[in-house]
């Protein structure tokens, strides 16, 4: 019995070995928060490619295939996980879930601005980059006489007041980018006095990233902040829709890693060599996947209207620092959940109350109102830690958990915290904006 | 009574009926596997303090100190208690013209009246806000015609009106059930004293009737507390189900409040179903006399038939809305910021025919076997509470009960914690077994059937089988010739509720499925509904399901029907 075991058990170690001297083949299985607008010409153009293999894809959220990958390592039978969110690769990094692999690729830079394309220690590639930024259902703005943003500022203006969606960062790995882009371009205090601003003018916080463009496509909400392909894909299947890059954006790349102890690692690896080779990247090309390659030369043979965003003027001096934006991953989340998405009808009466004072103030200038605006509009922007202290040990480790110390805060604590300190900061807000429109009639 | 002496009587009562220990045995065995052990796997981490070991109640003071938690809690119950008022609005019409009197299309409308039930994943919420959203084919109309919009789907009143649109079924099913049941000669005798009308009805039918009611209401009440696909369609976050969801499913590191917030919910809803037993203590609700064929049928007036078509036909239309709204997405090329699509077409029809056959037919058998096995457990259940004097039996319910308020994530995890490291001898895993996402749904649904089969049982006089056992016939024997066929259409109405709203589950089945040849609906639709031009061929895919579930739900009122009307004969 054991002899047999055994026998098995060399076999099952040779055959790889020996399939990788020639092309890969059998079964693989792909674990992909895409949708099979995306996976299916992929599947099709490999196994067309690799003759002998076949793709299994598993479709799962980002969220339930990183749990997936984690809770059956011990008898792993995937060979390859797909997503957009570049912090879901870490997470399954750091876990050790992840296989080293340096794809034999060429013409891909290391970079696109600040932002490393593959990860710097290996673990998993990028196959495509996109940005963030703002799409709307033209009908809808047509109907509703809006005007057509350009900057994130825009949207903190009152025409838009009400005509806006996003998702939660905490949500979305890519709102999340946005957000932290924000905060570095800007700096942390006026970063998220932007982010408030527009925050504001949300009709809703959605828990979903497509949930954002299927309002927009359905003409539930006028503006969706949004990666791009979203508005891309969304033009291409004929919706009435219209995509912006603001400067202040970035751009990310979108990954693919092996698993490790992947029961078919030599097609994964071929799978990704596959995906950076000219013809792999061509495939992003489709009409309803429109995605932005990674490889610089590709771009020759884009479609009309699809950007080249190694190009854009913005690109190479937006600053982001990596490490930065990871220490503080948690903390930057839970404020914005706990100053924004749970307060958000706060929020939303302080803001209009803002814009309905603006507009008092514009028709008849007030010193005294204006001066009661600006007090409004710096307690919605106040914030309950410094830069500093959002990514001090203290705080860092109490999202954490397993800290040695009794006395460190608890993530609930902290967060309960941040949360009075919101309200009340809104409800004075409010009763300062409200006055400042008393005072300018 | 000691202790010593209640253990004395429960080892008898075990001796002198062994049968049912074993069944009672088995089916804690079932749970335990299935629900109990998986469960705590996963919930243990409310109990530990975060990203360490050892037990700690902190999380739970946390919760309490947290306003927003607290908010959520009292939310919650106003939503579930609202839902369940406006839902017995709903469905009181529709039960009592169909059952009490001789109603054309009863079949039909009892169907139809199951559909809202179905509410395809992702494509049932993008169908209700083209119809209902702020701009929604309604409030597009309103305000080109008379300049002003009803916010139908905002805030926690637009959470109440989904939902009671969504479950008002459960109150339907079970209340329709109960009246078929009452005897003929309990409604003769009041008449006979001089009873009619509305106050026959208010003293005698819906007292009867009470305990099919408060099993519809009481699964309302549970469904609405635990549900998070509503609220989340509608960005109302502030409700427990949303809280927990939203902190179990965050990528990265765990966050312990998202079980503490389960653990709150479970109790909750194990409060609310005790709450709903107490109510039907001490009243007997059983008639002895059966095969009367339910309360007599009377025809109507004219003008009383116009009325009451008239008010079904009213509920019908409001509460297959999203349906209809569904079946115009799915022939739809473009509709976006108008109150009609822009073009039909049936390509997304082909498109799903094509490449999704096997979708259909695994949702056929996964669902069919989860609700198989949940009318069997269930009357298991059932008639170990009510009959047998098992000891603990009532835990059996109250553990079948909470997993109504387990989120199906936490149940998806739990099962491949617990069953991946087990291997079949075709070498696969056991959590890679596609029986297992038919143990995961039967788990869920449990609590839906086993509410239905309870309150058959509820009707069934227990001396029709003390008749029987005095006549000579075994306990089995007489379950199986008195017990079931009298049951026949709560054991009807339980499957029928399992089964529809197995057939459209996603949470759960999402962490299980393994390969795509394995997947079932549901999650065809999610992969659909990722993608703007997925969203025709999501809605084409939804409409398969519904119509699945209403030729299925037809399908087993016809035997109901049928059966009753042979009753009925042969009396």
């Amino acid at each position: 019995m054991i002899l047999t075991r055994r026998l098995v058990t060399a076999a099952l170690v040779a055959l790889p070995m020996s399939a990788f001297a020639q092309a890969p083949t059998g079964k693989l299985t792909i674990v992909t928060s895409f949708s099979k607008d995306v996976t299916g010409p992929f599947k099709a153009a490999f196994e067309k490619a690799y003759p002998g293999t076949t793709v299994d894809v598993q479709n799962r959220n980002t969220n339930a295939g990183v749990k997936f990958v984690e809770e059956t390592k011990a008898n792993n039978a995937v060979d390859l996980f797909w997503a957009s969110a570049p912090d879901a690769f870490e997470v399954l990094k750091v876990k050790g879930l992840l296989e080293a692999y340096k794809a034999k690729a060429e013409g891909v830079p290391e970079k696109i601005g600040q932002f490393p394309i593959h990860d710097p220690e290996g673990f998993y590639s990028g196959f495509a980059v996109s940005g963030y930024g703002i799409m709307w259902n033209t009908r809808y703005v047509a109907a509703q006489k809006l005007p057509e943003p350009k900057e994130w500022q825009d949207l903190a203006t009152a025409p838009y007041f009400d005509h806006v969606t996003m998702a939660a960062p905490s949500r979305s790995g890519t709102t999340h980018l946005t957000i932290e882009a924000i905060l570095q371009t800007g700096g942390w205090d006026k970063g998220w006095d932007i982010v408030k601003g527009f925050s504001g003018n949300l009709r809703a916080v959605t828990d979903r990233s497509f949930g954002v463009p299927d309002a927009v496509n359905s003409g539930q909400v006028g503006y969706g902040i949004v990666i791009d392909f979203f508005g891309f894909s969304a033009q291409g299947a004929g919706f009435p829709v219209k995509f912006v890059y603001p400067s202040l954006s970035t751009i990310v790349p979108a990954n693919i890693a092996v698993v490790k102890n992947a029961p078919n690692a030599p097609a994964a690896k071929a799978f990704i060599d596959f995906m950076l080779s000219e013809a792999g990247q061509a495939v992003l090309f489709d009409p309803k996947i429109r995605r932005l390659p990674v490889r610089t030369a590709s771009y020759d043979k884009a479609p009309d209207g699809l950007p080249n965003p190694f190009k854009f003027p913005w690109v190479s001096n937006a600053k982001f620092d990596v490490d930065k934006s990871e220490k503080r991953f948690a903390p930057v989340d839970a404020l914005y959940d706990q100053l924004i998405t749970f307060q958000h009808d706060a929020l939303k009466a302080a803001t209009k109350a803002i814009h309905e004072a603006d507009a008092a103030i514009a028709k008849k200038p007030n010193a005294e109102a204006s001066k009661l605006v600006a007090e409004a509009r710096a307690l919605v922007a106040a914030m309950p830690v410094t830069e500093a202290e959002a990514a001090s040990a203290e705080i860092v480790g109490a999202f954490k958990g397993g800290s040695a110390k009794e006395k460190a805060p608890r993530q609930a604590e902290l967060e309960q915290k941040w949360a009075t300190f919101a309200k009340e900061k809104y409800a004075a807000a409010l009763a300062k904006a409200e006055a400042a429109v008393k005072a300018a009639k | 009574m000691s202790v010593q002496a209640a253990t004395q009587s429960a080892f008898r009562a075990v001796v002198a009926r062994p049968g049912q220990a074993l069944v009672g045995l088995g089916v804690a065995l079932f749970l335990a596997a299935f629900l109990i052990i998986p469960v705590i796997t996963v919930m243990i981490a409310a109990f530990q303090p975060k990203g360490g070991t050892g037990f700690t109640l902190v999380n739970f003071q946390d919760f309490f100190a947290t306003d927003l938690f607290r908010r959520s809690f009292w939310n919650s119950l106003y939503v579930s208690a609202m839902s369940v008022l406006v839902a017995t609005v709903l469905a009181l019409p529709l039960a009592y013209f169909t059952t009490r009197f001789d109603f054309r299309g009863a079949v039909i409308v009892q169907t139809m009246g199951v559909i809202p039930l179905i509410m395809p994943p992702f494509a049932g919420a993008v169908a209700m806000q083209l119809l209902f959203g702020r701009n929604g084919t309604v409030n597009l109309l309103l305000d080109d015609w008379f300049g002003f919009k009803i916010p139908f789907m905002e805030g926690l009143n637009g959470v109440v009106f989904v939902e009671a649109l969504h479950y008002f079924p459960l109150i339907l099913i079970n209340l329709s059930t109960a009246l078929r049941n009452i005897d003929r000669a309990m409604e003769e005798a009041a008449q006979n004293l001089g009873c009619s009308g509305f106050r026959l009805f208010r003293r005698i039918v819906f007292p009867l009737a009470m305990p099919g009611y408060v099993a519809g209401a009481s699964l309302v009440f549970i469904k609405v507390f635990d549900d998070l696909a509503t609220p989340l369609l509608l960005n109302v976050k502030d409700l427990l189900a949303p809280q927990a969801y939203l902190r179990i499913t965050s990528v990265g590191l765990a966050d312990p409040m998202g079980y503490v917030i389960s653990v709150v919910l479970i109790v909750a809803s194990l409060v609310a179903m005790y709450l709903s037993l107490l109510a039907l203590k001490g009243k007997d609700y059983a008639t002895v006399q059966r095969g009367g064929g339910g309360l007599a049928k009377r025809t109507m007036t004219r003008g009383d038939a116009v009325l009451a078509y008239g008010v079904i036909g009213l509920i019908l239309v409001l509460t297959l809305a999203p349906h209809i709204g569904l079946l115009l997405l799915s022939f739809s090329t473009i509709w976006s910021f108008s109150p009609l699509p822009d073009g039909y077409t049936i390509a997304h029809y082909v498109q799903v025919f094509s490449d999704s056959g096997q979708y259909i037919v695994n949702t056929v058998l996964y669902a069919g076997l989860a609700a198989l096995i949940d009318v069997i457990i269930g009357t298991a259940i059932a008639y170990l509470v009510l009959r047998a004097g098992v000891p603990g039996a009532k835990w059996l319910d109250y553990a079948a009960t909470a997993a109504l308020a387990v989120p199906g994530v936490v149940l998806g995890i739990g099962y491949l914690r617990t069953y991946f490291g087990v291997t079949l001898p075709s070498g696969q895993s056991l959590a890679a077994f596609w029986g297992m996402i038919v143990l995961a749904l039967a788990i869920r649904r449990l609590p839906l059937a086993l509410r239905a089969c309870t309150a058959a049982l509820q009707q069934v006089s227990a001396s029709l089988e003390e008749a029987a056992e005095s006549l000579g016939a075994t306990k089995a024997r007489t379950v199986r010739r008195i017990v079931l066929p009298l049951m026949t259409g709560g054991l009807a109405a339980g499957f029928v509720t399992s089964f529809a709203t197995a057939a459209v589950e996603l949470s759960a089945t999402m962490m299980l499925v393994q390969s795509s040849e394995d997947a079932p609906l549901a999650y065809g639709l999610y992969v659909f509904m990722q993608s703007p031009a997925g969203r025709g061929a999501g809605a084409a895919l939804g409409i398969i399901a519904v119509v699945i579930v209403g030729i299925c739900t037809y399908i087993s009122n016809r035997i109901v029907d049928g059966d009753m009307a042979a009753k009925a004969g042969a009396h």
